[in-house]
C-alpha cells in the first residue's frame, strides 16, 4: 500500500545539515515460509527527519529496519540511500548502523574497544581511532566507564555505549531497534530526551523501531503507523493523533470512540451522517467524497477522540447532541473518564478535564448529554 | 536471535541473512575443509570396504575380480566344505553379548541414574564427572587390568573359589564372565549418562500423584517413572548395544582365543589371515548392524545424545 | 527432591568401586616390587625410573606425542571451521552430512581402522603415496577427532547471541573479520575443551593406531598392548598409570573449560 508522505507540521527536522541522507524504500517485500512480514512496503525518508516506526508485535517494524540495515534481504523491491540502490551492497559497506534491543555489546572486549570497534575494522589510525573514541565517549557520557567490561554495565550505560559504537562511524542513517525497552520509565524518558537532544545535535537520519507510541509521539518528526506488513499511516505526531484513517491507528495511539452509520447527504464540506445517536453532522477530515445510498462507502465508520466529547447536562438539543446516562466514571487527578451509556446499547467514553474546582457535576447514574462537535468527529478508511 | 516478546513463529532469525551464493561460499570455507576430510577418509574407504566384500582372494593372497558373493555365503555358514556354523556363531555370539552387556549396563545403571538425579547440585556434578573420567580412560589400560583384578592370586578369585565358583589358584579370565564384566565397566557410562538426561527432566508430581492414588513401590516405578525416562533409556541402550557389537579389545584380552566375536573375527582377516574381502564383508555385516541401530535411535531417541556424552 | 535412600548410596558405592577398581589396581600394582607382575611384594618406584631407560618406550612416548599434537592441531582447526559452519551458514545436503558426521562418533573403531587401512593400502599400490606410518596414523585420528570437536563448537555457538555477530557486521567487519575478533574470542574457552578432548581421544586410541602404523611409529598404546599380550609387567603398570594421569588432567580441564559461562553473549 504506497503512502504519500504529508505536509510536516508541528516540529520540523533537523535538515538542511550536509550530512543529512534521505532513505527510500519501494514496494519492499519479506516473506518467511508462509508468513508475510512486509507486504509490498513503501516509505521515503527525509533527510536528517526522526522517523518512527510504530507498530505492534510482528507487524514487521524490525524486519525493515534489518532490511535497511543490510542484515536481512528483501524478497522483492528496492531499498535507495541517497538516491543509491543498496540492494546488493552487504551489511558490512553500508553507511548505516544499528544500535540493537539487546545492545549486542562485545562481552570480551571493554567500552573503549567495542566503541573504536568499527573505526579498527576501517584500519583508521591508532592516534585517530583514540582521538575520535575519546570525543565520542564523552558526547555520549561513559568516559567513567570506559575500561569496563559490558558485564559490568547497567541497562542504561549499555544503551549509551551501544548509541557510542555506532555512532563514532559517523553513518548516514541511525537505525535504532527499540533501544529504550529495556529501561525503567523514568531513565527512559531521560534517555529519550537525550536521544532527541543528539539528533538535532548531529542532523543525521535516525529511524526508530518502537511499539511504545507514547515514546513514537515525544520523539518523532513522522511516524509510520504499521499493522501486518503494511504502513497504515503515515504522518506527524498531530496528523497521526488527530486525524488517523484507519480503525487500528485510531485505536493505536490513544483510544478513539467509534460509531457505524451510513451517510444520508452532504452540505458544503460535511457530511450528514445517519447513527443510532441519530443524525450526526461530520466535519472532519476524511469527510468522503459523494455520499450518497447506493454508493460504496454507504456504511461508515465515524471517530471522535474522547476528550473531543464535551460533557453538558442532561436535556440539551441540538446538533450533535446524545442523550446519555453516566455508567461509570473514573477520576484520575486533572481529568475525569466518563464511561456512558449511550443510545442502541453504545458506550461512549469522554475525558473532560477537571478545570473548575469541584465536582463536574455529572455524577454516576445520572443523566447527561455528551456533545459531539462535528469538526471533532472523522470518517475512517475503514 | 527470537525477539523477546514477539509472538512465537512470527519472527523468525537466524542472524545475518546472506544471499545463496554468499551462504555457498561462507558454508565452503568453513563446513567444507571438515567435511571433506571426514568423506574422503571415512566414507569413501567405507564405500571402499563395501566393493572390497564382493571381490575374491586369489591363492596366492591377491585380491581381485571376479565379483562374487562367496564372502557372503560363508559368513552365513555356507562355506566350501558345506554347512559350516562358525561364523554365524560369531555373528550370533557378538549379537548376544552386545544384548547382554546392555541388559547388565540397564540393570546397574538404572539405579545409579536414579541415585544421582536425588544428590544436591553440587553432589550431581561431582557423581557425573566421577561416571566421566573412567570412561575418558584408556579401554586398553583399563581392560588390561582387569587380568590383574582378576588374576590367579587376586581377591575375585580366592573369593570365587571359596564360593565354589571356580577352580582354586586359576585366573578367572579368559572366560565369558570376565569379558562380561569388561564390558559393563566399558559402557556403563554410555547407558547411565542419557538415561540420567531423562532423569533430570522426569516430572515428579505424576509419580507423587500415582502414590497418592495408592500406588505402591513398584507400580510407581512402572506407570510413572518408566514411560518418563523411556527416551533416554532407549537412547543409553542403543548407546551400548552399537559400539558393543564391534568390540575387539575386550573380548580379545578377557576372552581369549575360544571367544571369537565379530570384533576379533575382522581382526584376523586383516591380521593372520589376510583375507581382505571376507574381511570386509565381515566388517559390512557390522556396519550394517550399525546402520540399523542408528536408524533405529533416530527414530526413538530426540536430540543429539552424543553431545550428552561431551 | 529426597535425599537417596542408604541402599541406593550403597549401591552408587559399589558401582563407583567397580568403575575405580581397574584404574586404582594398575595405580597400585605400578608400586609392586613383585618382578614378574605377581601379588604384591613391597612398595617401589623403581619402575617409573626404569621407563627411561627404556628406548622402546621413550620413541613410543615419542611417536605418541607427535601424532597427539598433530593431529590435535590440524583437527582443532579443521573442527572449529565446522562446527562455526554448521552452526551459522545453510547449504544443500546439511542436514545429511550433519548424520554423517557422526559416523566416526559410534562407528566400531575395528571397522573403522580396517576401512582406513585399506584406503591406504590401494593408494599406495596406485599413487605410492601414504606408507603406513605416522602420516596414516595422523590423517586416521584427525579423522575422528573432528567430529569431537564440531559438536563441542556447534553446541557452544548455540549460546552466541547472533546479534553480536550482526552488530559486528554492522560496524563494518567483514565476514572474517567478524570470526576473528568477535566470534573466536568469545568461544575460546570451547576451542580449548575441544583441543584437549581431541588430545585425549588420540591419546586413547589404540584399535585405529595398531592398523594404521608403520615401522618405527609404534605408539604407547601399541606397546602396551604387546606387552599386555606377553604378559604384564609392572613398568607396564607404571607407564599405564602415567598415560591414566594425563587423561585424566585431560578431562579435567576439557570439562572446565566447557563450564557454562556468565558473559555468554547475551547482554
Amino acid at each position: 500500500m504506497a503512502v504519500e508522505p504529508g505536509e510536516p507540521k508541528g516540529r520540523q527536522g533537523a535538515a538542511g545539515s550536509a550530512l543529512a541522507t534521505s532513505v527510500e524504500v519501494e514496494g519492499v517485500r519479506r516473506e518467511f515460509g508462509s508468513f508475510v512480514a512486509l507486504d509490498g512496503v513503501s516509505l521515503a525518508i527525509r533527510p536528517g527527519e526522526f522517523l518512527t516506526l510504530l507498530g505492534p508485535s510482528g507487524c514487521g517494524k524490525t524486519t525493515l529496519l534489518r532490511i535497511l540495515a543490510g542484515l536481512d534481504v528483501a524478497d522483492a523491491g528496492k531499498v535507495r540511500i541517497d538516491g543509491q540502490d543498496v540492494g546488493e551492497i552487504p551489511a558490512h559497506r553500508r553507511p548505516v548502523n544499528t544500535v540493537f534491543q539487546s545492545y549486542a555489546l562485545f562481552p570480551h572486549m571493554s567500552v573503549r574497544d567495542n566503541v573504536a570497534f568499527g573505526l579498527k575494522m576501517k584500519k583508521v589510525p591508532a592516534a585517530e581511532v583514540v582521538r575520535r573514541v575519546d570525543r565520542m565517549l564523552d558526547l555520549v557520557q561513559i568516559a567513567t566507564f570506559a575500561d569496563r567490561k559490558p558485564a559490568q554495565l547497567s541497562g542504561g550505560q549499555k544503551q549509551r555505549v551501544a548509541l557510542a559504537r555506532a555512532l563514532i562511524n559517523e553513518p548516514k542513517v541511525l537505525l535504532l531497534d527499540e533501544p529504550l525497552g529495556a529501561l525503567d520509565s523514568k531513565l527512559r524518558k531521560e534517555l529519550q530526551v537525550e536521544l532527541l537532544a543528539l539528533q538535532r545535535r548531529l542532523g543525521i537520519t535516525f529511524i526508530f523501531v518502537t511499539h511504545d507510541q507514547e515514546e513514537a509521539l515525544v520523539m518523532s518528526d513522522r511516524i509510520a503507523v504499521m499493522r501486518a506488513g503494511r504502513i497504515e499511516q503515515l504522518g506527524d505526531a498531530e496528523e497521526i493523533y488527530e486525524r488517523p484513517r484507519t480503525r487500528f491507528v485510531s485505536q493505536f495511539l490513544g483510544t478513539c470512540n467509534l460509531i457505524e452509520g451510513k451517510a444520508t447527504r452532504r452540505e458544503g464540506l460535511a457530511v450528514l451522517v445517519e447513527t443510532p445517536f441519530g443524525e450526526l453532522r461530520v466535519e472532519g477530515h476524511g469527510a468522503p467524497a459523494t455520499p450518497t445510498p447506493d454508493s460504496p462507502r454507504e456504511t461508515l465508520t465515524l471517530a471522535i477522540r474522547p476528550e473531543k466529547v464535551r460533557m453538558s447536562p442532561a436535556g440539551e438539543e441540538g446538533e450533535n447532541r446524545v442523550p446519555v446516562t453516566v455508567r461509570e466514571l473514573i477520576y484520575i487527578g486533572s481529568e475525569t473518564h466518563y464511561l456512558l451509556d449511550a443510545p442502541g446499547g453504545a458506550i461512549l467514553t469522554a475525558y473532560a478535564m477537571n478545570a473548575r474546582v469541584g465536582s463536574q457535576g455529572f455524577d454516576l447514574g445520572k443523566a447527561a448529554t455528551a456533545v459531539l462537535p462535528p469538526a471533532g468527529l472523522l470518517v475512517l478508511d475503514d | 536471535m527470537a525477539k523477546k516478546g514477539a509472538k512465537p513463529g512470527l519472527e523468525i532469525r537466524f542472524g545475518e541473512r546472506l544471499t545463496p551464493a554468499r551462504q555457498a561460499v561462507r558454508s565452503a570455507l568453513t563446513s567444507g575443509p571438515g567435511i571433506l576430510w571426514v568423506t574422503v577418509f571415512l566414507l569413501v574407504p567405507l564405500l571402499a570396504v563395501i566393493a572390497m566384500s564382493f571381490l575374491t582372494r586369489g591363492s596366492y593372497g591377491e585380491i581381485g575380480l571376479p565379483l562374487t558373493f562367496e564372502n557372503y555365503t560363508r559368513l552365513a555358514g555356507f562355506g566350501a566344505f558345506g554347512f559350516d556354523p562358525l561364523y554365524p556363531l560369531v555373528i550370533l555370539r557378538s549379537l548376544v553379548l552386545a544384548a547382554g552387556t546392555t541388559l547388565v549396563c540397564l540393570l546397574a545403571g538404572f539405579p545409579l541414574a536414579y541415585f544421582i538425579v536425588r544428590l544436591p547440585p553440587r553432589g550431581k556434578q561431582i557423581a557425573l564427572t566421577l561416571v566421566v573420567i573412567p570412561f575418558w580412560t584408556n579401554l586398553l589400560i583399563r581392560t588390561y587390568a582387569w587380568q590383574i583384578l582378576l588374576g590367579p592370586e587376586s581377591l575375585a578369585a580366592k573369593v570365587a573359589s571359596a564360593l565354589g565358583l571356580a577352580e582354586a589358584g586359576r585366573p578367572l579370565y579368559p572366560s565369558l564372565g570376565a569379558v562380561y564384566l569388561g564390558m559393563l565397566a566399558a559402557y556403563l557410562p554410555f547407558l547411565v549418562l542419557p538415561l540420567y538426561s531423562s532423569f533430570e527432566k522426569l516430572d515428579w508430581s505424576i509419580a507423587e500423584a500415582a502414590m497418592d492414588l495408592g500406588a505402591d513401590a513398584p507400580r510407581v516405578l512402572r506407570h510413572a517413572i518408566l514411560p518418563q525416562v523411556l527416551p533416554g533409556m532407549i537412547a543409553g541402550m542403543i548407546l551400548v548395544f552399537i559400539p558393543a557389537v564391534g568390540q575387539f579389545v575386550i573380548p580379545d584380552l578377557l576372552g581369549g582365543a575360544r571367544t571369537v566375536l565379530l570384533g576379533n573375527a575382522i581382526q584376523q582377516q586383516f591380521g593372520a589371515s589376510r583375507d581382505w574381502p571376507f574381511g570386509a564383508a565381515i566388517a559390512f555385516v557390522g556396519m550394517a548392524i550399525v546402520m540399523l541401530g542408528l536408524s533405529f535411535y533416530a527414530r526413538t531417541a530426540g536430540k543429539d545424545s552424543e553431545e550428552a556424552l561431551l | 527432591m529426597r535425599k537417596p535412600s542408604l541402599p541406593l548410596w550403597l549401591w552408587a558405592a559399589v558401582i563407583f568401586v567397580f568403575l575405580y577398581a581397574p584404574i586404582a589396581v594398575v595405580i597400585v600394582y605400578s608400586f609392586n616390587s613383585a618382578r614378574h607382575g605377581g601379588p604384591w611384594q613391597g612398595f617401589t618406584t623403581d619402575w617409573y625410573g626404569k621407563l627411561f631407560d627404556s628406548r622402546e618406550k621413550i620413541d613410543a612416548a615419542k611417536n605418541t606425542l607427535i601424532l597427539g599434537l598433530a593431529s590435535t592441531g590440524i583437527a582443532t582447526v579443521l573442527g572449529t571451521l565446522l562446527g562455526y559452519g554448521l552452526s551459522r551458514y545453510r547449504f544443500p545436503g546439511k542436514k545429511l552430512f550433519s548424520r554423517l558426521m557422526y559416523i566416526p562418533v559410534v562407528i566400531p573403531d575395528i571397522v573403522m581402522a580396517i576401512a582406513m587401512l585399506m584406503f591406504f593400502s590401494l593408494i599406495r599400490d596406485r599413487l605410492g603415496l601414504f606408507d603406513l606410518g605416522m602420516t596414516t596414523m595422523i590423517v586416521a585420528h584427525v579423522t575422528f577427532q573432528i567430529p569431537f570437536v564440531a559438536i563441542v563448537i556447534r553446541s557452544r555457538m548455540i549460546g552466541v547471541d547472533p546479534a553480536i555477530e550482526e552488530a559486528a557486521r554492522d560496524l563494518g567487519a567483514t565476514a572474517f573479520q567478524t570470526f576473528r575478533h568477535v566470534t573466536l574470542p568469545m568461544i575460546l574457552p570451547a576451542v580449548v575443551a575441544g583441543a584437549m578432548l581431541a588430545f585425549t581421544l588420540s591419546l586413547d586410541d589404540f584399535v585405529v593406531s595398531f592398523f594404521t602404523t608403520g615401522p618405527g611409529a609404534g605408539t604407547l598404546p601399541i606397546l602396551i598392548y604387546s606387552s599386555v599380550k606377553r604378559g604384564i609387567t609392572p613398568d607396564i603398570n607404571a607407564l599405564s598409570t602415567l598415560i591414566v594421569l594425563v587423561s585424566v588432567i585431560g578431562t579435567l580441564a576439557g570439562l572446565f573449560f566447557q563450564r557454562p559461562r556468565r558473559s555468554s553473549g547475551e547482554s
